[in-house]
């Protein structure tokens, strides 16, 4: 016992661990410097920004009017084109929503220390993905007061839904992430909106933060309930946000349209999803870090994890690629294999080629240490997957639907702008929520961070001076 | 207020440790002196402060569980009584029996995890008593910093072993900083 103790001793000394906060900060800095986010004047650049984002918001909230009050022949949906950007832009936004789940459940509960400095804002992207994905199912009914047909209860004829229909899985599984989220973002925020209402000056923000924070006193008999209900959390979430996206590509794999009807399509959406969603993360924080000095928080080692991560979704998507192509060949299946010919070399076939570059060739530069460590290589690369993303989603859906077994009925798809313009809102949308969350909320887990700082461990020593001998004491 | 204060029952002694160390430390001695009415207060939580104050295993665990169960139930009794009584649907050629079972599963986790998660949501609040904005220690000043960084712990009046001197020369005698007594607030 005593010689393994010593030889990890030994390890641990010749390979250190990195700190996860840099230049040996205090509790107290991490507190002033995320809470001083939020309560210091907004700076120059977040009015820019806002009044840029909130521009396209509003835009889309007005197409979205256009398309209620007008009807769905505003889109560029046709006949075989039924479902084209609408479900483009939902599969888009559900799997940027799963990288803050991922980081706050699955990292957790592997013990991924590294997490604390960004799951809170991932979890806060996640709820607003979740959001603007909502949108479009709910406005491409059409009738949109009919929207109730999805909800579990008779319609006034008595019929009710399927429940054995994917369409209604969706349904569940996405409110019941969605829910989730919520939930688990909220009980991380707790004691931090304590930290804020105890800082607060302002007679309204005193109210605003004592009345969310609840009365949290960070006693440890309650600190025992809340670890206990975030490792159950961590652990129901871990299943239900990889069956999140596996239940979206049910409403495709379930099908027999050639392109759609394959088996590989759950963990490669899922996988997809992760990559989106780490992309969509590394977007917000390389620059948030920037402008909010939080070079010490959100260092160069967890933007090198993530690119890790990068690397490992994406060559697992561009293993899915590859595999579907092949099966479609080895199946002898003559639509399938004309299905994925049209994908690569058809009428789309630039949309099918960036999306292999932007998802399969662009995270490959993420094997070298230096461009993971280079913000514009790494910039790029989630641009790539960001845009290669959405082109996955357009490749799978609009260019299987537009030439299927028929011939006859084969027909191009092409967005009006009042496609181009929702998403563009749903962006809008996307962005502005983000910036009103950096601007109220900490957007740091300041408590989860001052956890994994050394001095948390009660069995911390503090460095002794140089010369002095260190004070001989039992190890627990 | 502090005249009105004096004269309002003793919520129980509080005194401010410089580390989590010190503060794990502390709580060692107060469990082994047998107080039941007692906690450390910390801007996160400590690993293995649990023990060191003599308290087990959070059973929220198995509150959680019985949440997920209702949610699994509701979802079987949602699907099976409109699906195969209400209004019987033939899809595929498929009726409704226990064969059919597949479709049918992927709301019974979605509900069993909803409802798992609002137990657990709910239930951290209702076993910690919350949410409660007057709590006594609030009208002590420093323990504003609570949620900075600084460390707590306060023995209670209520505890059978609580004495207004004796408690506060211990906690100074353990290396309480500070040590003072509160009162109730309402």
């Amino acid at each position: 016992m005593a010689e393994s103790d010593a030889s990890t001793v030994a390890f641990v000394e010749r390979m250190p661990r990195n700190p996860l906060v840099l230049n040996n900060h205090s509790m107290a800095w991490i507190s002033d410097r995320i809470s001083g986010i939020v309560e210091n004047r907004a700076p120059l650049w977040w009015w820019v920004t806002i009044s840029i984002t909130g521009s396209f918001a509003a835009f889309g909230t007005f197409c979205i009017l256009y398309l209620l009050f007008t009807g769905v022949g505003v889109w560029g949906n046709n006949i075989p084109v039924g479902w084209a950007w609408g479900i483009t832009n939902f599969v888009f936004w559900i799997g940027i929503g799963h990288a803050g789940t991922l980081i706050s459940a699955i990292l957790h509960l592997c013990r991924q220390k590294w997490r604390t400095s960004i799951n809170r804002s991932a979890e806060a992207m996640t709820l607003f993905a979740v959001m603007c994905a909502g949108i479009f199912p709910a406005i491409h009914v059409g009738r949109i007061w009919m929207i109730w047909f999805v909800a579990p209860v008779p319609n006034p004829n008595w019929i009710w839904p399927n429940f054995r229909s994917p369409l209604m899985w969706d349904v569940f599984a996405v409110s019941t992430y969605f829910t989730v989220s919520v939930l688990f973002w909220y009980l991380g925020l707790v004691p931090d909106l304590a930290t804020l209402r105890d800082r607060a000056k302002g007679k309204v923000s005193q109210i605003v933060y004592a009345t969310l924070a609840l009365g949290w006193r960070g006693g440890n008999r309650q600190w025992r309930h809340y670890e206990m209900a975030y490792l159950v959390l961590a652990g129901i979430s871990t299943p239900l946000v990889l069956s999140v996206h596996s239940t979206v590509s049910f409403d495709f794999a379930t099908s027999v349209l050639p392109g759609w009807h394959t088996t590989i399509f759950p963990p490669y959406f899922v996988a997809g999803a992760i990559y989106g969603g780490f992309a969509m993360v590394l977007t917000l924080l390389l620059p948030a870090r920037s402008l909010y000095k939080l070079q010490d928080v959100i260092t160069w080692d967890h933007i090198d994890v993530m690119c890790k991560l990068l690397l490992l979704t994406g060559s697992i998507v561009g293993y899915a690629y590859c595999m579907e192509f092949f099966v479609a060949f080895y199946g002898a299946n003559p639509f399938e294999r004309f299905a994925f010919l049209n994908r690569y070399f058809g009428p789309y076939w630039c949309f099918s080629w960036t999306m292999f570059f932007c998802n399969v060739i662009a995270p490959q530069l993420m094997w070298v240490r230096a461009f993971r460590r280079n913000w514009a290589i790494v910039y790029f690369c989630a641009m790539c997957a960001n845009a290669g993303m959405w082109f996955e989603r357009f490749v799978i859906f609009v260019i299987s639907l537009h030439r299927d077994f028929l011939p006859s009925a084969w027909r191009m798809y092409y967005p009006t702008w009042v496609d181009i313009f929702t998403f563009v809102g749903t962006l809008g949308i996307f962005f502005t929520l983000f910036l009103l969350f950096i601007r109220f909320l900490p957007m740091v887990a300041m408590s989860e961070v001052k956890s994994v700082l050394p001095e948390a461990d009660p069995h911390y020593h503090p460095p002794v001076p140089a010369g002095e001998e260190p004070a001989k004491e039992a190890r627990a | 207020m502090s005249a009105a204060m004096d004269t309002k029952p003793v919520f129980g002694v509080i005194a401010e440790f410089p580390s989590a160390r010190a503060l794990y430390q502390a709580a060692e001695k107060v469990r082994d002196q047998g107080y039941t009415f007692w906690d450390v207060h910390s801007p996160f939580p400590i690993h293995g402060m649990s023990k060191a104050m003599g308290l087990g295993h959070s059973t929220l665990g198995y509150i959680i569980f019985w949440g997920g169960f209702l949610g699994f139930t509701t979802a079987v009794l949602l699907e099976y009584i409109p699906s195969s009584f209400l209004f019987p649907l033939i899809v595929h050629g498929k009726p409704v029996n226990f064969f059919t079972v597949p479709p049918f599963f992927p709301i019974m986790f979605e509900l069993t995890i909803l409802f798992s998660a609002f137990t657990a949501f709910f239930g951290v609040f209702v076993m910690n008593r919350l949410p409660r904005l007057h709590h006594p220690l609030f009208d002590f000043e420093p323990f504003k910093r609570v949620t900075n960084d600084a460390f707590f712990l306060a023995i209670e009046a209520a505890d059978p072993k609580f004495s207004e001197t004796a408690t506060r020369e211990f906690l100074e005698e353990i290396g309480g900083q500070g040590v003072t007594l509160l009162h109730e607030n309402d």
